[in-house]
């Protein structure tokens, strides 16, 4: 009855799930694989795990006390047979999802680029207190909380923080990867149509961590190069100074972006954080955090 | 220099109506139970009988209602949370600002695991080891004493910060650089990380003195393939203990460092290195996870085994599994960060490990059937939990597993989906297994049941409730959302977090039953009232009185047998059991110096929180010296005659021969 149950709300609501932007509707290669795998584990261990839950019930009903036609074996308490058995089945099934796990961890290893035959575009993120910046270092621009992509482009990131962690994420694209100050990570994503996507930090870091949204904007491939040519003309410019005033902490910014990029900025972000830093400069911002 | 460090009157939040509030009513009922206490004259019993007992089943007892204290602060948090995400969805930002919720989050998360879930496994070993062991008590009681109070110590400093100060905004695991000063200057850290490196000492103590306990004190003849199935999974969870805390104790020490001495392990400059906190984190981590849920494994194979009238199915595959998931817990860790960007094969690695442990498992459940199976199940209170453990259990461990396969876990992790995994597993087996222990063995340690009717009404509310609260997580987790947001801007979300607030309110009345189930039961105990054997019992805790005498045994059982109780029970019908031969018996002092120790631990914890340096050198001078006047005392032990174990022992037969 519960399992019932369980089974028509489980199905509603993947569907229900599917529906709403989740990593069930994926938009790329990656969340579509992705999909896939977890599908395919789920298949696997399924096939053992209602039958198990099945015979349990049953098991247990059946041979209630009051049920007389249950024959009782006080002494029944080792097989051999029934061992083997016991042991094999989750070994199989192990050894099954355990292949889905080793393949799919080398195919889809988030620092694995994505085969196409268009070049990828370079996006540099960066984690800040509260909200993200992106820089295009082939384009020489850079955008907070709004990431615009071409789709159908494979998109090559580079990420790190300026200080707490966070993790890098957009369900509908595919694999998040942790931010970590004075550290590089990789990953490599895809939107096959052009839409606008949530992203989201999937790693809790601090008073203004619920509003470190962001969003994807897939647009076709000329619309991005319109997008690049406009971005240019307009907005500040990302030097070390507006680096550092952009890293105060704050919460919710609506989106903007800069015209232009200090060159390496990225690389002295990564290269920086991982120096001593001044202990005014450190105090000061233990300070702005507290007053926030 | 300030005479009280850090400490001034801005520390406690006048302005904030609900901690306020809850601080009140916190104060108000210390305040009242202790004067209600010391006007009915109960002070001199409370501390001769319980507060200076080194008695492990007295022990056993307080952990258990220690347990149950934090279980309702934790929930609070938890109904607090539900509510929050239940009302903070578009434009909304809900009752909680995110100073409040990140510390609520923190809160629910140290306090479940640490002071809910640890004491409760904790309080049932302490009760029932010693008795299936045969033995008449730990390898040191009153180390087992001060274990105890170091727990509440912890206990009792969490609690402080809620009106003092602030709790820490970091999430239970704490990981730096935010747990660092740089990005949490205040005190919220300080009391998570000394509540925890005192409770952690009391938990290593218990966890060397469980070992040597089950390694070195077991009844003549029971070697250890014919220890209750209970016993074994206990010395696994204390052999992880042993080795994990440590690395706990180690990583904690290092970030007080970070933030006290201005070291730089896990800082943001200086070349500090925070994965490597996240790495230790979970070396330790990941075997508490053992350390929470082997001993409800045992509970489940003892309960099964007596409810169906059959020795357990497969013994030696049962021990085999146990010790198999003691050693691989170690091997799983990086499990918890897949997304850290770690290489294919060191994800690929740690991902089929994880998944070996579900062998052992898996095992597990199929034994339990097993043992069902061609036995008479009688559908008490206990079994009850077991078989809504056993269902549960495998749909949380299908998750795990899920969530195994890097890929899947680069989208599913910190999402919803892991919050539902984990509660699927710590609620379904630790929670469910503490309550059929709890029902199983009260009649044990106070001599009559629990009324059934109230079990059985807080086991549906627990696990229907438990399925509204959850289930709905899994889906959000698919749907996208993350972990720990104090509001959001999806609508779509919101009708799934509405049902999983109105399942916690469905746990509460699993709760609240609990409650009333033991203040009907207290009252009505006469009608209630056992022998020392109800459940029809085969280990040899059931041979003993119950309530049991302070000795245990009156003579130590010999052991020949697996379920040596039940057998000795089968053969006591054909033949006539010689009469026994009583000497007399040594049981060890009463001593103070456990709770002693515990009030000069608070004092140091809540110095160096606030850094009040006089006062942390006071309360460790007081340590060093409770401990030297301990060491120096004359006689520890007292003589029970002979005469007083003879006339025990014969009411209690003839109590059962009734």
């Amino acid at each position: 009855m519960r399992l019932r149950l369980l089974a028509t709300s489980l199905i509603s609501a993947l569907t229900l799930a599917g529906c709403s932007e989740g990593v069930l509707s994926p938009q790329g290669p990656i969340a579509s694989a992705e999909r896939q795998v977890l599908f395919n584990s789920l298949g696997i261990m399924l096939a053992i795990v209602i039958p198990t839950i099945l015979a349990t019930l049953g098991v247990a009903f059946w041979f209630r006390s009051s049920n007389r036609r249950a024959r009782y074996r006080p002494d029944f308490e080792y097989s051999g047979r029934l061992e083997l058995l016991v042991w094999s089945i989750p070994a199989m099934t192990v050894l099954l999802v355990g292949g889905v796990a080793w393949v799919g961890a080398h195919d889809l290893d988030p620092g694995k680029p994505i085969a196409s035959t268009i070049d990828p575009v370079r996006v540099q993120v960066v984690s800040l207190d509260w909200k993200w910046l992106f820089i295009y270092p082939d384009q020489g621009i850079a955008s907070v909380n709004r990431l615009t992509i071409p789709a159908g482009t494979p998109v090559s990131f580079e990420l790190t923080s300026s200080g707490v962690m966070n993790s890098f994420f957009v369900p509908q694209l595919g694999s998040q990867i942790y931010t970590m100050a004075g550290m590089m990570t990789r990953l490599h994503l895809q939107a096959d149509h052009p839409g606008t996507y949530r992203g989201l930090s999937a790693q809790y870091s601090g008073e203004g961590f619920a509003d470190m949204r962001f969003a994807v904007d897939a647009v076709p491939e000329a619309a991005f190069s319109q997008w690049v040519n406009a971005t240019r003309d307009a907005g500040p410019m990302l030097d070390a100074q507006a680096y550092d005033d952009l890293a105060k902490p704050s919460e919710a910014i609506a989106p903007f972006t800069y015209r232009g990029v200090a060159s390496d900025l990225f690389n002295q972000i990564v290269s920086l954080a991982a120096e001593p830093n001044d202990p005014a400069r450190l105090a000061d911002l233990a300070t702005q955090r507290t007053d926030k | 220099m300030n005479l009280l460090g850090k400490l001034d009157w801005s520390a406690i939040p006048f302005d904030q109506p609900i901690i306020m509030g809850a601080g009140a009513f916190m104060v108000l009922a210390i305040v009242g139970i202790l004067s209600w206490v010391t006007l009915k004259g109960y002070v001199p019993y409370l501390w001769r009988e319980w507060i200076t007992s080194v008695d492990h089943k007295r022990i056993g007892v307080m952990y258990f209602l220690l347990a149950l204290v934090m279980l309702l602060r934790g929930f609070s948090d938890a109904i607090m949370m539900r509510a929050q995400q239940a009302v903070a969805a578009g434009g909304a930002q809900g009752y909680l600002p995110p100073e409040h919720f990140d510390q609520v989050f923190s809160a629910h998360g140290t306090i479940m695991i640490f002071f809910v879930a640890m004491p409760f496994v904790i309080g049932l070993m302490n009760f029932v080891l010693p008795l299936q062991l045969g033995v008449r008590d730990v390898a040191f009681p009153t180390l087992n004493s001060v274990s105890f109070w170091l727990t509440a110590s912890g206990v009792l400093l969490i609690n402080i910060s809620l009106v003092v100060g602030e709790f820490a905004k970091t999430g239970w695991i704490a990981y730096p650089p935010l747990s660092e000063l740089q990005f949490s200057p205040g005190v919220g850290v300080d009391y998570y990380l000394w509540s925890l490196q005192i409770s952690g000492v009391g938990t290593l103590l218990t966890g060397i003195n469980f070992v040597t306990t089950i390694l070195k004190l077991r009844a003549p003849g029971m070697g250890y393939m014919r220890m209750p199935v209970f016993c074994w999974t206990s010395l696994a969870a204390n052999l992880l203990i042993v080795a994990a805390f440590p690395v706990l104790t180690a990583t904690l020490g290092m970030l007080l460092l970070d933030r006290y001495l201005g070291f730089h392990f896990f800082t943001v400059d200086g070349q500090g290195n925070a994965m490597m906190y996240v790495n230790l984190f979970w070396v330790w981590g990941h075997p508490e996870v053992y350390i929470l849920i082997l001993p409800p494994f045992g509970i489940f194979s003892e309960v099964v085994s007596t409810f169906s009238g059959k020795p357990l199915f497969g013994y030696r595959s049962m021990v085999a599994a146990t010790m198999a998931i003691c050693v691989l817990s170690f091997l799983v860790w990086l499990h918890h960060f897949f997304t850290m960007g770690a290489s294919a094969d060191v994800n690929g690695f740690f991902g089929i490990m994880t998944m070996i442990i579900a062998v052992p498992t898996g095992v597990k459940v199929f034994n339990w059937l097993f043992t069902m199976y061609g036995g008479r199940v009688r559908f008490e209170v206990p079994i009850l939990w077991s078989i809504g453990f056993m269902v549960t259990f495998v749909i949380g461990g299908m998750t795990g597993v899920l969530m195994a396969v890097p890929p899947a876990d680069f989208q599913l992790h910190n999402s919803l989906f892991l919050v539902a995994h984990f509660h699927n597993v710590i609620i379904g087996g630790v929670v469910f297994g503490v309550m059929a222990g709890y029902n199983y063995w009260f009649p044990k340690a106070f001599g009559f049941k629990l009324d059934e009717r109230w079990g059985r009404a807080s086991f549906w509310c627990w696990l229907i409730g438990f399925y509204v609260a959850f289930m709905p997580l899994y889906v959000l987790g698919l749907m996208g959302m993350t972990r720990r947001m104090q509001h959001y801007d999806n609508p779509a979300w919101q009708p799934w977090l509405v049902v999983a607030a109105i399942g916690t309110v469905i746990i509460l009345g699993g709760i609240v039953s609990q409650i009333v189930q033991l203040v009907v039961s207290i009252r009505h105990r006469d009608r209630l009232r056992v022998t020392g054997d109800p459940w029809n019992g085969r280990t040899l805790e059931w041979s003993t009185a119950s309530p049991p005498p302070a000795w245990n045994f009156a003579v130590l059982p010999q052991v020949a047998e697996r379920d040596n109780y039940w057998v000795t029970k089968q053969r006591a019908n054909a033949e006539q059991v010689p009469p026994l031969q009583y000497e007399p018996i040594e049981t060890p002092k009463n001593s103070p110096v456990g709770f002693v120790n515990a009030f000069f631990a608070v004092a140091i914890g809540f110095a160096l929180i606030w850094h009040i340096w006089w006062m942390a050198g006071l309360g460790l001078f007081g340590t060093f010296l409770t401990i030297l006047i301990f060491a120096f005392r004359d006689e520890d032990e007292t003589e029970v005659p002979e005469a007083q174990l003879a006339q025990f022992d014969r009411a209690h037969q003839s109590e059962v021969a009734i």
